[in-house]
């Protein structure tokens, strides 16, 4: 309804303060007799702490304090926790080692924190920091995760043994090995999911004041889930009660996963707050983001996949060992087993699916959900393997792919999930068409007489998202529940303000949860502000993670919107002395059907708020809130084919084309959406090309910086074409499905499978360097 | 970053005076290596002796022999200059690659040879061009200035202030840019005289910096062609190695840079 209603490529409105720099971000935020803290960090990867000494940098201009890792113990503040509980094949819990926010006694990866100097400025801290003395007692350290569960590797952790946090399987071990017993062909791949790290633009920062008179706590911080920091913080961590702690996650710039976790710099600055009397501020500079946010991925896999004589997939047997880093962060057990291995089946029919996977620690930063968190690593695996399989079975990589399609819905995988909706042919059709991939052979024909290496590669990938039901998480593990909140206050004067638990740090949810408002309503986006970040504010919501925030969070506010238009009708039919059920709402005014009788709706409001003239028995007032818990996951799913060349004499790979048909059900704002879309496949080609997290054997990370780990820049890009073919999601009223990840899950093996076409064989791991192509090509 | 005593000279002579009272000194020209440097704690200069603003050292002329490069002429300012244009614009090509943008129109030729950074592009035109580095003191030439990794013939307190170029036959520079920094992987510079002398200079490529790779000098010398190279055998032996490329691949692309430099210099 209406030109800003849903479908309406509206332009953004939070792109005026961000573009203009007006921006409210937590370094932005400077309070009366803030401290500034400066941490003190591990440079081994694993070392015994033999002391601290922090008497010189006491003694040192404007040093307020110096606190040790011993001292946070000593308060009892609580360790950090995983929040999802997994168990192995035997049956044991995970297990979990101990991580204190800042080390007492052992460090286990490179730029832990051991200590934190809390002085007037930020560069006395720093130079006060320089002047701390830890002594360490290096040991042995491992960073592969192989190299981990060797026998007479290091040791991490005295409650893992072995290294090992879980051994966990999911589906037909059985059935899986009857399969391949029948299988007319078996197809091998080995492959490695490289480690990433995120960096969003913003670095991590918080700011806590602690009320004395009150004795009561404000942090600001980075987050993109503030209540569920609250949350964790208060209960787990005792450094305050809930109704005594108020989360502030203002503008965020960027979080990809990596902010959704509850980190040890937040916790030490709440608890030094305390402690000092006096606000303290920290904010991470880019080492620090490369040393300490949680990484993404890292995951070596074996996979095996049988086919009949048709060319029907019979069976799926996978075995990954997942590093985990030196610690368990917040939701890193979930990732590389119900994220990750219940889309093992992917988009085809697979009768019959076994995987197991061996959780690791090693001494490097810990790993956690990355965009798409489990699904790129579960698409990457099947698309390289259907590709690997079309070229050992010699059929066309995509009509091996349409042969195995899963065509009718609803659809039960053998692992878990159950596909409400879909049509994977609708999309590689699409797909197909944009790239003409029936002119492909002509096109590497003719590349092949001018000395260049053709190739094309498909990818169709299926995600899980709008994460997700309460219920079925919960049976699984989850420490919490992954529905949404919304709250509707439409004002007196007909204005309306939406408290979303949703947290949007690069979403658009400002524009496109207005259009929401617009669609219902017929008013303009202007009159809706959409509120969000602030647990003084808004009510409990779980935030923003796993491209759930217009499945979960979009019906939360419809749902609240279909009590506020149940009220404003009656308010508005009684004042216009008809029935209820005989009131439409059209641009804004609540109209008589039939008639020319009707009142606008800040004439309604005020009606409710003024209370003179209201139905017997009605409340005064104007604002509905919903909780909304999903009935299942949604399942957006596409196909992306890329056409690339590879020049053979230095292994550099260029984009000759690179098309993207998604089906994320109904669109709120396309322009939104294909921005969305845009930055996943910038982050997918990154990983495969570019990016990666490199550690030597010591666990010294030797990428952590921009001058050695590779950022995708936009030359490195191609112009993407980017289209969407639609079924609409049944499970929930908008239809929607999420396209927050969908590139970043889809791009990786479209383009390693484009590029290992063109070289003509398959020994090729991510990131697909010009140096390792070039050795790929020329041994 | 840590106190600093900010001076901006006037001339040569009074920054050449300053740096003598500072303790511990450093010429700041376009700042962009000394100052990132500063900013992570990495250097702790006394004294910081700003020589960018000195007008003597900037600007693009040429001589009776060739060109003349000031020291404190940006990698833009050379890009775009007209007389470098006319009579090596190999050298503007090289000059455009460097770094993005902001880099382009703050660093300047003197401070990347002072510097020398193993993979900064300066040097390999330098010295496969066989310039002469003109200094408040002395001339240094090209084989004698490039002495190692960020080593150079410089003395304490010595200041380039312009680069010599000679005139050319034909010069060429291509470059592989490393993929996160943008540095040159491997690039490299190829030149010709009027007499038919040949010098080539690979950057990025040696544990020892800008190096000259004689085997494809007497390939070019005896024909001037990039098929000349394709029978060169470059060693892996002293190359860098490391996660963007090893010595064997480094080696490769001293061949393929060479190649793709004489099809630039035409």
């Amino acid at each position: 309804m209406g030109v800003e209603g849903i479908g309406a490529s509206v332009v953004r409105k939070e792109d005026r303060r961000f573009i203009t720099g007006k921006g409210r971000y937590v370094d932005d935020i400077k309070l009366l007799g803030m401290t500034h803290a400066h941490f003190i960090r591990s440079p081994h990867a694993h070392a015994k702490i033999k002391g601290i000494d922090g008497s010189a940098a006491m003694k040192m201009p404007g040093v307020v304090a110096v606190l040790t890792g011993q001292e946070i113990v000593d308060d009892k503040i609580g360790n950090l926790i995983c929040g999802w509980a997994i168990t192995s094949k035997d049956g044991t819990p995970m297990k979990m080692g101990a991580w204190p926010a800042m080390a007492p006694e052992t460090v286990r990866f490179v730029g832990q924190a051991v200590a934190v100097v809390l002085a007037e400025t930020k560069n006395q801290a720093r130079d006060a920091a320089e002047a701390v003395v830890v002594n360490y007692e290096e040991l042995p350290a491992v960073a592969d995760v192989k190299a981990a569960i060797k026998p007479g590797a290091p040791q991490l952790h005295p409650e893992a043994p072995g290294n090992v946090i879980y051994d966990w399987h999911i589906g037909d071990d059985a059935a899986v090995k009857a399969a391949f017993a029948k299988a007319a062909n078996v197809v091998n791949l080995d492959l490695t999911n490289n480690r990433l790290v995120p960096n969003a633009m913003e670095p991590r920062a918080a700011i806590a004041d602690y009320d004395t008179a009150e004795e009561h706590f404000t942090l600001y911080t980075t987050s993109q889930n503030p209540h569920v920091a609250r949350l964790v913080l208060s209960a787990f961590y005792n450094v305050a009660p809930e109704h005594k702690l108020r989360v502030i996650a203002p503008d965020v710039g960027g979080g990809f996963g990596s902010k959704i976790y509850i980190y040890p710099e937040e916790m030490v600055a709440l608890w030094a707050s305390k402690k000092v009397g006096r606000p303290v501020k920290w904010t991470g500079d880019r080492t620090e983001a490369f040393l300490t946010d949680a990484h993404g991925r890292d995951h070596v896999t074996h996979a095996e996949m049988a086919f009949d004589k048709d060319n029907k997939i019979l069976g799926l047997r996978v075995k990954t060992h997942a590093n985990f880093g030196a610690y368990m962060s917040l939701f890193s057990s979930a990732v590389p087993t119900y994220l990750y291995a219940t889309l093992l089946s992917g988009q085809y029919v697979i009768p019959a699916i076994y995987a197991e996977v061996l959780a690791v620690y090693t001494n490097t930063t810990p790993v956690d959900a990355y965009r798409g968190a489990g699904r790129p690593e579960a698409s990457y695996l099947l698309e390289r393997m259907m590709e690997t399989a079309a070229r050992q079975l010699k059929v066309d990589p995509a009509e091996l792919r349409k042969k195995n399609f899963i065509t009718t819905f609803p659809y039960q995988t053998p692992v878990i999930m159950a596909y409400d909706a879909g049509d994977f042919n609708a999309s590689i059709d699409a797909a197909m068409k944009a790239i003409d991939y029936a002119g492909f052979a002509a096109r590497k024909a003719k590349a092949k007489a001018d000395g260049k290496l053709r190739g094309i590669g498909v990818s169709c990938y299926i995600e899980a998202c709008g994460i997700a039901p309460s219920k079925a998480v919960g049976s699984l593990g989850a420490g919490v529940g992954l529905w949404e909140s919304a709250e509707i206050r439409v004002n007196p004067v007909g204005t309306i303000e939406v408290l979303t638990g949703s947290h949007s740090h690069g979403q658009s949810h400002e524009t496109t949860f207005a259009q929401l408002i617009a669609e219902r309503l017929g008013v303009p986006i202007s009159q809706v502000s959409i509120v969000h970040g602030d647990t003084d504010k808004v009510q409990f919501g779980m935030g923003t993670y796993g491209s759930r925030s217009i499945a979960v969070g979009g019906t939360a506010i419809i749902k609240a919107m279909e009590k506020i238009e149940s009220k404003a009708k009656k308010i508005a039919a009684h004042a216009l002395e008809a029935s209820e059920n005989d009131i439409v709402i059209e641009n804004g005014e609540f109209k008589v059907t039939g008639t020319d009788k009707s009142i606008a709706l800040p004439m309604v409001a005020l009606a409710a708020y003024t209370a003179h003239n209201l139905p017997d028995g009605m409340e005064p007032g104007l604002k509905e809130t919903a909780f909304y818990d999903p009935t299942n996951f949604t399942f957006p799913a596409g196909a992306y084919i890329c056409e690339v060349e590879v020049d053979a004499s230095t292994g550099k790979t260029s984009f000759v084309n690179f098309v993207a048909a998604d089906d994320f059900g109904r669109l709120i704002n396309p322009m939104v959406v294909e921005g969305q879309v845009h930055g996943g496949l910038a982050q997918g080609i990154g990983q495969a090309l570019l990016e990666h997290a490199v550690y030597n054997e010591n666990g010294q990370p030797i990428t952590a910086s921009f001058m050695d780990y590779t950022m995708p820049r936009a030359d490195d890009l191609p112009s993407f074409k980017v289209q969407h073919t639609t079924t609409l999601c049944p499970s929930n009223p908008l239809g929607v499905k999420g396209c927050g990840e969908a590139g970043a899950i889809g791009a990786s093996a479209a383009v390693i499978n484009a590029i290992t076409d063109a070289i003509g064989h398959n020994k090729l791991e991510m990131p697909a360097t010009p140096d390792r192509v070039w050795h790929a090509i020329h041994g | 970053m840590y106190e600093t005593n900010y001076h901006r000279a006037s001339s040569v002579d009074e920054a050449a005076t300053l740096f003598a009272k500072g303790k511990e000194a450093k010429y700041l020209s376009g700042g962009q290596t000394l100052l990132p440097v500063m900013k992570q704690r990495l250097a702790s200069p006394s004294d910081v002796i700003d020589l960018a603003r000195i007008k003597d050292l900037v600007g693009c002329s040429g001589t009776t022999s060739g060109i003349q490069i000031k020291a404190a002429t940006t990698h833009y300012e050379v890009s775009q200059d007209a007389t470098v244009r006319k009579a090596i614009p190999a050298l503007c090509h090289l000059a455009s690659l460097i770094g993005d943008p902001a880099v382009r129109h703050r660093g300047t030729i003197g401070g990347s040879l002072a510097n020398n950074d193993p993979a900064a592009d300066y040097p390999a035109a330098v010295l496969a061009l066989n310039a002469t580095v003109k200094t408040n003191k002395r001339t240094i030439s090209a084989d004698d200035f490039f002495q190692g990794l960020f080593t150079t013939a410089l003395e304490d307190g010595e200041i380039i202030t312009a680069v010599d170029f000679p005139v050319i036959d034909k010069a060429g520079y291509a470059k592989f840019p490393h993929p996160a920094s943008r540095f040159a992987l491997t690039g490299v510079f190829v030149a010709r005289t009027h007499g038919g002398d040949v010098r080539v200079a690979a950057t990025g490529a040696s544990q020892s910096g800008v190096m000259r790779v004689g085997g494809i000098e007497a390939a070019l010398k005896a024909n001037w062609s990039a098929n000349a190279i394709d029978s060169v055998k470059v060693s892996a032996d002293g190359l860098l190695s490391d996660i963007h490329g090893s010595s064997d691949y480094r080696a490769n692309l001293i061949k393929v840079m060479a190649q793709r430099a004489v099809q630039a210099a035409g």
